[in-house]
């Protein structure tokens, strides 16, 4: 009922009760028709009556709770001061921050590799793992375009449809394989990622989400409605899947398989674990593209171009090639995912591509901290899991993940990691005065 | 007090209109090579789009601004757009109100300055992404000239600094810095001692009597700040209502009697000026 008000200084005894007085004011107004007055009926007759303690009651928890509210939110902001200005003294603290996220940078790489052999019997894991890190590899791809080059982008899963139904056509009709097919769809996302990148280079912020957004839903209605093309509705089925150089993870029959070939006694979880490990090679891949490219002049130019595009033109830097650079770069890594998700589910149909995935690719790069690889991780479990841990709670599932993302944005509204890492020094680490 | 030889820059019959507004009109001017040309007038006298129209920001409405390039001869900047202006033609601007990479270090704002040598040595990131030596040699050449200019503004030790968090003195010299690492032929800066101390004025005046002086850097300069103007400017144009009301050097411009009636003010002259009409 109470809009959450959040004011930018702290706020004095008086101030708060003031606050809450009118809180408790518009509470009365509100409840007079919804709480004071009732309607009773009598007899087939329906009167009016009053409830007036019921309301009172209601007025004064309303007070109370917003007198309460205010008092947390200024003591957290208190010590979030406090806490800043603590670390902002000790350099030394930021250094060791940055070595301690390596550390769990590496130590997350150690999980992902052992996690299979840990799980090798649990389906479910190995499989919500493949999930998360598809997700992943979605937000290490979005990263570029929006946590680095600053473009919002509302439509990244038209790119990720793009790359999905590139396999699935080329397989199913030219009888391509998995990885021949790979480039040829990294290369069609992007071409579709410059197609959408060239008539918005004139477009910012909320101008530019509104454009992909729209463009996202393109994609995805003419995939519904092109039937001769992409199956319309029904999607496109029977994908085959991707096989080991060659051997596929089939029971044993002719021609060799995965497991004939190494002498293993056949078993259907070991093409989940391939795939496991596919898209966990694939991901690091991507990773270690992004922060190279990083460091590269495009990158740096990515970065510039998010602080100050008229900075950047004032510098000699062609704003036009450095955005559609990021949108085909950002586009190919999510085609790249479109494969391997099409090569992993053997189905695709328009429904996997709806915008509800663009919105959950980019709260993935926003709760992560823009720009931040490892942020990305983070986020990916906590959106992958935290509705898989939830289906207990069945319809409160929504609910628990809502609440779960408005505690992270009060609790870090820059991401879990805001940390931006400089891309070169003049002095190595720690020298920093 | 025109230079002897041919100007690097001659902005001829220069006019810019905004709809209605007139907001430069009819402006002639020369800078010279290794020279330092004043821009002065009172606020709204057109100056800043003065330096839009020369950096490729503005569309000139009429006139034209040739530059004198000593190799690739001469260049119409009205014709380019506003990054190749300082790639190109090597004119390089700052603004009036600080445009740096915040959230980048200082350093990295200088690279990033000096991405189009870098982004052609990584060979549309290719080298750059193998590590090739030629790229990694062309890196620590750019972080090279990077530190040596840090170095000679008294940067260095803010190096890795992110640039939005240092003082405002600092990033005024910061953005100059990183206007010298695109190695301009002409630096045209806006207000820079806007918000400096006395003695950062001073500091400032040193710099730019050095670069134009030893760097041959020529220099147009926008200054409300009559201690920097005359004292570093070899030729000053005054500005008022987009027209150009007197030219030549500090001691002519402020002896103009129409210079101190634009400044200064004169009861009648008021209305006329208000109206556009020239005293």
């Amino acid at each position: 009922m109470n809009t959450l008000v959040i004011a930018h200084h702290p706020a004095s005894p008086a101030e708060r009760l003031r606050d809450a007085a009118a809180t408790a004011l518009i509470a009365l107004l509100l409840g007079i028709p919804m709480i004071g007055l009732t309607t009773v009926d009598q007899g087939g007759m329906l009167r009016v009556a009053t409830r007036w303690p019921t309301l009172f009651a209601f007025v004064a928890i309303c007070f109370a709770g917003r007198l309460l509210l205010r008092y947390g939110l200024d003591l957290l902001r208190a010590r979030r001061l406090a806490r800043d200005q603590a670390a902002a003294a000790s350099v030394g603290r930021v250094v060791g921050s940055s070595a301690i996220l390596t550390g769990i940078g590496w130590l997350a790489l150690a999980v992902a590799l052992l996690l299979p052999i840990a799980f090798s019997d649990n389906r479910y894991v190995v499989d919500t793992a493949t999930t998360v890190l598809i997700y992943v590899m979605l937000g290490w791809g979005l990263n570029v375009v929006v946590g680095l080059a600053g473009l919002l982008d509302l439509g990244y899963v038209a790119f990720y449809a793009v790359g999905a139904y590139t396999y699935g056509l080329l397989s199913t009709q030219l009888g391509w394989g998995f990885w021949q097919s790979l480039p040829v769809a990294g290369a069609m996302a992007a071409a579709f990622g410059i197609i959408l990148g060239w008539p918005t280079l004139r477009l910012r912020g909320d101008y530019l989400a509104i454009v992909t957004l729209g463009f996202g839903e393109i994609i995805r209605v003419i995939l519904v409605n092109w039937t001769e093309l992409s199956g319309g509705p029904n999607g496109i089925t029977s994908i085959p899947r991707p096989s080991f150089f060659g051997l596929p993870f089939k029971p044993p029959g002719d021609a060799p398989t995965f497991a004939s070939f190494f002498g293993l006694e056949y078993s259907p979880n070991q093409r989940l674990i391939f795939l496991y490990y596919l898209i966990l090679g694939l991901a690091l891949l991507t990773n270690v593209f992004v922060s190279r490219m990083r460091r590269l002049p495009v990158g740096r130019a990515w970065e510039a171009m998010r602080e100050d595009e008229i900075a950047c033109k004032a510098m000699g830097i062609n704003a036009r090639n450095v955005k559609l650079s990021a949108f085909a770069l950002g586009a190919m890594l999510g085609g790249f995912a479109g494969v391997f998700f099409a090569a992993r589910q053997g189905f695709i149909s328009p429904e996997s591509f709806t915008f509800n995935e663009s919105a959950i690719i980019l709260a993935i790069v926003v709760l992560g901290g823009m720009g931040s690889q490892l942020g990305v991780v983070l986020a990916s479990l906590v959106l992958v899991l935290l509705p898989e841990l939830g289906r207990d709670f069945a319809e409160y599932r929504m609910l628990l993940f809502g609440a779960a993302m408005i505690l992270i944005m009060i609790w870090k509204p820059g991401g879990i990691l805001a940390h931006r890492e400089p891309t070169l020094r003049h002095l190595p680490q720690g020298g920093e005065r | 007090m025109t230079p002897a030889t041919t100007p690097l820059l001659s902005v001829e019959r220069l006019t810019m209109r905004f709809g209605g507004l007139l907001a430069i009109d009819d402006l002639s001017l020369d800078v010279g090579a290794r020279r330092i040309t004043g821009v002065i007038g009172p606020n709204g006298a057109g100056k800043t789009t003065f330096f839009n129209c020369l950096t490729g920001f503005y569309k000139p409405t009429i006139g034209s601004v040739r530059l004198n390039h000593p190799r690739r001869g001469s260049m119409r900047l009205e014709e380019l757009a506003s990054h190749e202006v300082a790639h190109k033609a090597q004119v390089v601007r700052t603004f009036q109100n600080i445009r740096l990479f915040p959230q980048m270090t200082v350093l990295e704002n200088l690279i990033v300055a000096q991405h189009n040598m870098l982004q052609s040595a990584s060979r549309f990131s290719l080298a750059g992404l193998l590590g090739l030596p030629g790229y990694r040699r062309a890196e620590r050449a750019a972080i090279d000239k990077a530190v040596g200019w840090l170095t000679r503004l008294q940067l260095i030790d803010k190096a890795d600094s992110p640039a939005g968090a240092l003082p405002y003195g600092m990033q005024r010299r910061i953005e100059i810095a990183r206007a010298l690492c695109v190695d301009p032929l002409l630096l045209c800066l806006d207000e820079p001692a806007a918000g400096l101390n006395p003695r950062e004025s001073a500091e400032l005046n040193v710099l730019l009597k050095h670069l134009a002086g030893d760097e041959g850097i020529a220099i147009l300069l926008i200054e409300h700040d009559m201690s920097v103007v005359m004292n570093v400017s070899d030729h000053i144009c005054v500005l008022n209502y987009g027209r150009k009301i007197a030219e030549g050097s500090p001691a002519e411009v402020q002896r103009d009697p129409n210079v101190i009636k634009a400044y200064l003010g004169e009861e009648d002259a008021d209305d006329e000026l208000a109206a556009g009409v020239r005293p």
